[in-house]
This record gives structure tokens, sequence and C-alpha cells, in this order.
């Protein structure tokens, strides 16, 4: 079923091109997203949540990413993807933002994965 | 058993697998090989294993063989197997599972562990995956954690508490305390979280909101220190400090001050000073900008601050990013109510955005056009939306006609304008209509008598050159057929541009059998046609054979509608020659106010037509109710009264009405034919002289006081029952009724049978009312009555004009 939804998403989002708004209506959500390269980051929230606020949560993610893999590619997020599994609970939490602060959350990541 | 392979090494072997199939097989084959090393409890490679199982599981295959091996991973001692076995459950189990209960003790074990990242762990996976009965037993461990020193485990705890609320409602209490605590905190992190946690419980507990007001002022103390604070490197996004935090204060104040008078006050101040001094160059001013907008909009805010908030949007909207235009349009649609002059200084930007394009804009920026047309700007907006519909997209027509034929209902200046503007959009967009604008465009062209033949002469003008738009073209065959003589004959107010068309009566009933013959016109369209050819028959007799002969042709057509109508039409050629002419006479004015409902009583009869009548019936109950009136009693003076009819719940009704009743598709064109053939039984009824009942009138339908007026005819007098029933719950006393009619008549008022009308319909009132006319005028009457509803007096007067021609001939 995550399947399912994995597709319907991805056919939604593959399909709109620079020209199109960021935002997509998904059952009764709404789906926020930006294209980086060639992966799309998306953000399935409400839809009274602020649509702006959410983009720029998705670059603050990207942009931690980044500095934690060292100018990340695709591949380091295929081959590590339990890390990346780490820096999302960082960030976000049963739904909600948890923390916004990059410094902060590199120094928490650095500090689990030297426990490993 | 040899070391099973490397994480890494298997991503590799996956990714340079050509083929899908290839894929499958290595993958296949490293599944079975994991399951052999589960089932010999082998500790030292597990977690290794089940991380491969899980990135296998990323990819789409089944992995549900390592729910346990994630179990005994997190009761584990060490960190690595901790962090796997965690992750394998938040990915492979949720709810649905059973065994995710399993966790619970491990859960609480980690939770009161002394390493933080550990609780850290548990307390990620609980805000996760927690199930409500996980909630209820952990919930208490999760309050402890709140209130630890440690901000890292403070903020997971909170969001953790945030989950729980979500789930277990009536957690609620066990949170309660501990929240004023945390906003005193400096970390903003835990600020963010916290704020969180307010704003779900706010939405979940009406009672929350009332504790949680009086917090308002720290809140936009709080939101005061990040705007003024200068510069903070940690938690700051292209030079604006916080955002985030910033958006969530603005979301937590906005439920709060809602519907609240006070909290809206204080918040007044810290709005506008954020809308000013947010700087709007990149999106994360505009998020917060966005957001103030937004509790600007929902609290009871001043209306300068309303105003302020407007400007804001209208800024978004020049604004070249298309999400901030989309957003802009967005609360501008929800804002247009409340605020309507505001937007309106926007309206030219927003035509502009309807040539966006992305669907979504467009759609909005539509929806929004149409909010803001009013009396002043129609002829622009109309011009605009009518080059908007050429090249929109077709799912769009639809909504897009039925909108602008409402706007126009409402704020057309002239008529001749409005039927023009009619006539061009179904020119454009034809074929994608609603069914029911056909008809209501009929009844204004009826109408308006002074534009009959104008009218004709420009839909014959289109419809000479194209005929695909059907429903043009069926409003084209009915003015036609109705007022083909007008135009022919030239007497009628030309147009001003030079193009005047004259026609003669062959070309009209050429162009009528072109439309009937050729086959790709609609069922309906051939309907209308052959109706309008019946009806030239009369009007212009030179063509008479001609219109018979094709009719004769019909008679033995393949479909059943078209057949059925050529051969009563034949009929009426021949056997029933002589009341051709007073069958196919000019229709009275189309009225569609919903008034003489009884009326339709009388026309249940026709056998002939009886598939069709069915759904005709309905159809016709709400929209033509009075067509039948009209036919059958020659009532001229009632008012077109348009307005009623074009909210969208009678649209809908009535497309519910016509696509429930009609199978078959005949059911529109049916007020013709019904009419006819009901003009001629009616006839009949009264030459045999048969005693007809009346129909009842009803008098007055205010403030839960109905009047009916019940006829009777004897011998040359007419007796009016008059019947006051009253639904209100409270009774009406002292009711008096008073009559005056014109000098030519006499009237006799007989004292009522009681002066209290009881509540509730309970019981009536009856009056008898004799009226004699000597000279058989028509019957008017000025009718003035007074009562008194718990003691307050009411007075009313009316004149009636509408009594049923049966009355007084």
């Amino acid at each position: 079923e995550k399947q399912k939804l994995i597709e319907e998403v991805h056919a939604l989002v593959t399909v709109r091109d620079a020209k199109h708004t960021n935002f997509v209506e998904f059952r009764n959500f709404k789906i926020v997203y930006r294209r980086y390269a060639g992966l799309y980051f998306c953000i399935c929230v409400d839809v009274n949540d602020n649509n702006l606020a959410y983009l720029e949560a998705i670059h603050n993610f990207v942009e931690v990413l980044n500095e934690f893999f060292h100018n990340v590619c695709e591949l380091d997020l295929v081959f590590n993807f339990y890390k990346v599994y780490s820096v999302v609970d960082e960030m976000f939490l049963a739904g909600e933002i948890r923390e916004t602060s990059q410094i902060k959350v590199l120094k928490q990541l650095t500090t689990l994965t030297s426990l490993e | 058993m040899s070391n099973p392979i490397r994480l890494r090494d298997l991503i590799r072997q996956i990714r340079s697998a050509k083929t899908a199939a290839e894929e499958r097989a290595v993958v296949q084959k490293e599944c079975a090989y994991i399951r052999d090393a589960f089932r010999d409890e082998d500790n030292t490679w597990r977690c290794r294993n089940v991380a491969k199982l899980l990135y296998v599981s990323l990819l789409g295959y089944p992995a549900h063989f390592g729910q346990l091996e994630c179990l005994k991973l997190i009761a584990s001692a060490r960190f690595t197997d901790k962090r796997i076995g965690y992750l394998g459950a938040m990915l492979l189990l949720d709810e649905r599972q059973d065994i995710h209960v399993l966790i619970t003790n491990s859960l609480k074990n980690d939770l009161n562990h002394s390493n933080q990242y550990i609780a850290g762990l548990a307390l990620c996976a609980l805000g996760s995956i927690c199930s409500p009965e996980m909630s209820r037993d952990l919930g208490g461990e999760v309050e402890k954690l709140m209130k630890s020193s440690n901000p890292f485990l403070k903020k997971k705890a909170v969001l953790c508490a945030v989950r729980i609320i979500r789930k277990v409602p009536e957690q609620f209490d066990v949170f309660q305390n501990s929240i004023r605590s945390l906003l005193s905190e400096k970390n903003h992190g835990v600020l963010l979280t916290a704020i969180a946690l307010i704003i779900e419980m706010c939405q979940q507990n009406s009672q929350a909101l009332q504790i949680f007001r009086k917090l308002v002022p720290n809140l936009v103390r709080i939101l005061k220190n990040l705007i003024m604070s200068g510069y903070s490197p940690e938690h700051d996004v292209s030079g604006i400090s916080d955002p985030f935090l910033q958006v969530q204060l603005l979301r937590l104040m906005r439920i709060l001050g809602r519907n609240d008078l006070e909290a809206s006050e204080t918040m007044n101040d810290i709005l506008a000073q954020v809308s000013t001094n947010t700087e709007n160059s990149k999106n994360v001013g505009n998020a917060i900008l966005y957001e103030t907008v937004l509790t600007i909009m929902d609290i009871k805010s001043e209306s300068g601050l309303r105003v302020l908030a407007v400007n804001i949007l209208g800024r978004f909207l020049l604004n070249n990013d298309k999400n901030i235009r989309y957003v802009a349009l967005n609360t501008l649609l929800r804002v247009v109510h409340a605020d309507h002059s505001a937007v309106q200084r926007h309206r030219a930007t927003i035509v502009e955005c309807l040539k966006d394009a992305d669907v979504s804009i467009k759609r909005r920026a539509m929806e929004l056009c149409f909010a803001l047309i009013n009396s002043n700007n129609i002829r622009t907006m109309i011009n605009e939306m009518i080059t908007f519909l050429a090249t929109c997209e077709p799912e769009f027509r639809a909504d897009c006609t039925s909108n602008m034929f409402l706007a126009m209902e409402r704020f057309s200046p002239s008529k001749r304008w409005h039927v023009d503007q009619m006539i061009r959009v179904l020119t454009t967009a034809g074929n994608s209509v609603r069914d029911d604008i056909v008809s209501s465009l009929i009844s204004i062209i009826s109408s308006t008598s002074e534009l009959h033949g104008y009218t004709a002469q420009q839909l014959y003008k289109i419809i000479r050159n194209d005929i695909t738009q059907q429903p043009l073209v069926q409003v084209a065959s009915w003015t036609l057929g109705e007022f083909g003589d007008l135009f022919v004959s030239g007497q009628y107010q030309h147009p001003d541009d030079n193009e005047h068309v004259q026609a003669s009566e062959d070309e009209i009933v050429g162009v009528l059998e072109k439309i009937l013959n050729w086959s790709i016109c609609t069922v309906v369209t051939r309907e209308y046609a052959i109706n309008a050819l019946m009806k030239l028959s009369t009007r212009f007799p030179s063509c008479s054979d001609r219109i018979q002969s094709v009719m004769t042709v019909y008679a033995c057509n393949m479909n059943l509608e078209l057949q059925t109508r050529a051969v009563e039409y034949t009929s009426l050629f021949t056997k029933h020659n002589p009341i051709r002419p007073s069958i196919v006479e000019r229709m009275p004015v189309l009225v569609s106010n919903a008034a003489s409902n009884t009326a339709n009583e009388e026309t249940s009869y026709e056998p002939e037509e009886s598939p069709s009548f069915n759904g005709q019936n309905h159809s016709v109950q709400s929209t033509n109710p009075s067509e039948h009136v009209d036919d059958l009693f020659k009532m001229l003076d009632e008012t077109p009264q348009t307005n009623g009819r074009t909210d969208s719940n009678t649209h809908s009704n009535i497309l519910d009405l016509l696509n429930s009743g009609s199978p078959q598709v005949s059911s529109s064109s049916n007020p013709l034919e019904d009419i006819l053939f009901g003009d001629d039984l009616s006839k009949n009824e009264s030459m045999n002289g048969s005693n007809s009942t009346i129909p009842s009138m009803k008098v007055i339908d205010k403030n839960g006081l109905l009047i009916v007026f019940q006829f009777e005819k004897q011998d040359s007098i007419l007796v009016i029952h008059l019947h006051a029933t009253n639904s209100t719950s409270i009774p009406l006393k002292n009711f008096t009724f008073k009559a005056a009619v014109p000098k030519t008549f006499n009237l006799e008022l007989l004292p009522p049978n009681s002066t209290t009308i009881p509540a509730n319909n309970s019981g009536d009132v009856r009056q008898i009312i004799k009226i004699s006319n000597p000279n058989k005028d028509k019957l008017r009457m000025r009718i003035k009555l007074s009562y008194s509803s718990n003691d307050f007096q009411v007075n009313d007067e009316a004149e009636l004009n509408t009594f049923p021609e049966q009355c007084y001939t």
C-alpha cells in the first residue's frame, strides 16, 4: 500500500514542469514539493498549512543534508539511507517541525555517528 | 555460514542489475539468505542483515519477515543495533500490525535509560508509530521527559506528546501543566515544539483555548523579541531570524484570536509591525507575510489592518513567482466575500492572471473574477471572460459558462446586451454549457418583446453558416419558429452595425430543414427544429406545403421521438387542419416563478405522450410551472421573475431532475409539445362546458401567515372561500380581512368563523366572499389585513390582479 502511495505521488509530481506552482492537491491534503537536480523532495501537509513556510522547511532540510554528507549527491542518499532517516528524525517528528537550527542538528548528528 | 555481504555491496549489486528481472533475482537470493540467517539466531550480523532488508523494502519488496528481528535488535544493548532496530520498526511496522505492541516494553525501558541518545531513539520511534494503547501506557514517561533539563530530549518529548494527543485526546490533562513552563524557554527548538503542542491541544479541545488565551501577551512578547533582537546566526534563514518560529507563533495567535475580541486587540500592534518590517524579496519573508495575512483575516482585527492585509496580497499578485501568486489568489478568494471593495482594486491584476500557464492559477483567477463582477464592471469583465473561454481548458468551460450566465442575470445593464452576450457565449463555448441554460435563455428572449425580431435576425446570421454548437442551434430554432415572421417582415429594431441581413421565408425554412436533416445534430436539436418548422407552417403560409412534405417524410423516421412528432404534425395538417393556427400561435411570455403549482394537476392527461411526459412533469414544476397556467388560462400580466431561479441550487436540482426523469433526452423540449396539446385539450374541455374546478390561489404567504382563496362558481356569482392558516408557533389574534373591488363589481363579505388563527397550522379561519360580475370584467381586488401576534400589531395590504380567468368568464 505504501508502494501505491509512492506511485501516485510520483505520477502527480513528475509531470509538472517549471511553469507550474510547487503545490499540488492530493486526496484531502496538499503536497509541497521542490526539485533539486534529479530529486523531488515532497512534503504532504494539510490544506490549511502555510505552503511557503514548508517550502522553506524543505530547503532547510536539503541544506542540512548537504552539510552532513559534504556536498551530497544522490548516491550518498542511496547508500546511507539509514543516516538520512536519522537526519529526518532530528528535524521533523510526529508531523511537525522539530529543530530548525542547522548548527544544532549537525552537532547532534556528529555525536550520534560517533556512538556507532 | 560465510559472512554476509555488506550493505554497501548489496546496494551496488542491485543498482548494477541491468533489467528488472535481474534485480529481482539478486534481491530474492539475498532475502533467502537473510531468512536463513534469521532462523539461525545469529547475533553478530543481525543488524547488517536487517539493514539490507530495510533497503530492500524501500525498493518495494515485501519484508515482513524481518519485523520480529527488529524487535530483537531493539532489545540488544548495542547502540547500533538499537538504531537499526528502531528504524526498522518505524519503517516496517504501523498501527495495524499486532506486533508493535511488543515494542512497548522495550520502549519503556529505553525511555528511562540514562543515555540520552537511546532515550531519544525511543522517543523518535514512539512519535512515529504510536498507537492509542501505547500512548496510554507510556504517556506518563513522556511527560516526565518533558520536564527534564536536556533540551534535546525535551523537544522530542514534546512532539511525542503532540502525537499522543492526536491519537488519544484524553491525555490532554497529563500534559497540560507542563506547558506553561515550556514557553519560558530560551531554546528556539523547544519553543517551536511547545507551540506545536499548544496548537494541537487548542484544535482538539475548546477548553484549552480558554486557558491558553491568557498566554497571548507572552506570545506577543516572544515574537517581538524575535523581530527586534537582531542577528542570531543559528536560526536565521536569509537574514530573517527563525522564520519557522515566527510562522508557528502567528499560527497559534490565529487560533487563539479567532472570535475573541480581547486577544485580537493585543495582537493588532504586533501584527502591523510584522507586516511592515518583514522584507519580502525572498520566499522566507513572503512566507511570514502570508501567515500574517491569514492571521489578520481570521481574528477580529480592525479594518485598517485588514486593508493592509489585502494590500500585501495585492503585492503578492504582482510578484513574478507563481507560487506566491497562487497563494495570493487562494487567500483572496476567501477574503473577497468579507471585504469586497478592497479586493476590487486589484481586479486588473487578477484578470491578468487568467492568462497564466498554470492550470490551478487560472482556475482560481476565474473564480475570483466571477466573485468580483458587479454592475459597474460587467461589460469589461464579460469581454475578458469570453476571451478566456475561447482559450481555456475544457473542464473549466461548464463552470465558466454557468457563472457567466449567473453574473449576467444579476448585473446586465440592458436586455439587448444580455441577449447579445449570451449568444456570444453560446457561439464560443457551445457544447459545454449546461442543459438548463437553453431554457433560461429562451425564457429571457420571450420576455423581452421588443427584442424578438432582433434576436431572430442575430441568430439567423450565425446559424446559417455554422450549426455545430448544439445549444445555440436549439435556441435559434426556437426563436426562428416563434418570431420568424417578424424577422422576415423587417418590423423590428435594427441593430446599429451594418450587417443587416434579410432573409426570405424559404431561406429560413431551408436552414431549419438543414438542421433537421443533418445527422450530427443531436436528437434534441432536431426536435426543436421540427417544432419550429411546424410553427412556421402557419406563419409562412407559402411554405406550408413544403413543410407538410417534410413532416410526411419524417413520419417514417427511425427515431421514435421524431417520428411521433412528425406523425402528429401530419395529422394536424390533414385531419385537424382547422385548429392548426390556434395551436401554433405565438407562445405567451414564459415565466419562471413557482407560484401556481396547483395548475399542474390540470395537465395530467395526455396518454399519447406519456413516455416523455413524466420527465416533463418534474422539470416543468421547477422551471416553467406557469407556462401551463399561461396557456390554459391566458394570464398575461405576471412580471417575469427570473431572479429566483438562477442560483446554483436550482441549477443542480434541475440537472438532477432532468437526469433522473428522462431516459429520453427530450424532456427539455417538451414544453412546446405539451403546451400545444395541453392547449388543445383544455379548449375541448371548456367547449364541453364542464364545470372544471378553478385552481385555488395563494394570496399571501408572509411571516407564517398563509391565505388561500378557493373559488366556486354558483350561477353568475363567484364565491371565494378564504382559508387563513398560521405556521408560526404564536397564535394570531384579532385577525380582520377587508377587501375592495372596482366599481363594476359587487362584493359581499360574510363574517369569518373566528378571528384567531391558531398556531402551527392546527386550524384555520374561514371567510366567504361573494362577488358578482355582471360586465364580465377582469377581476381585481385590493385587500387589507391586520392581526396581532404576541401583542405586536401587524397591518398588511396587497393588490391582487392574478385571478384565474374562469373566475370571471
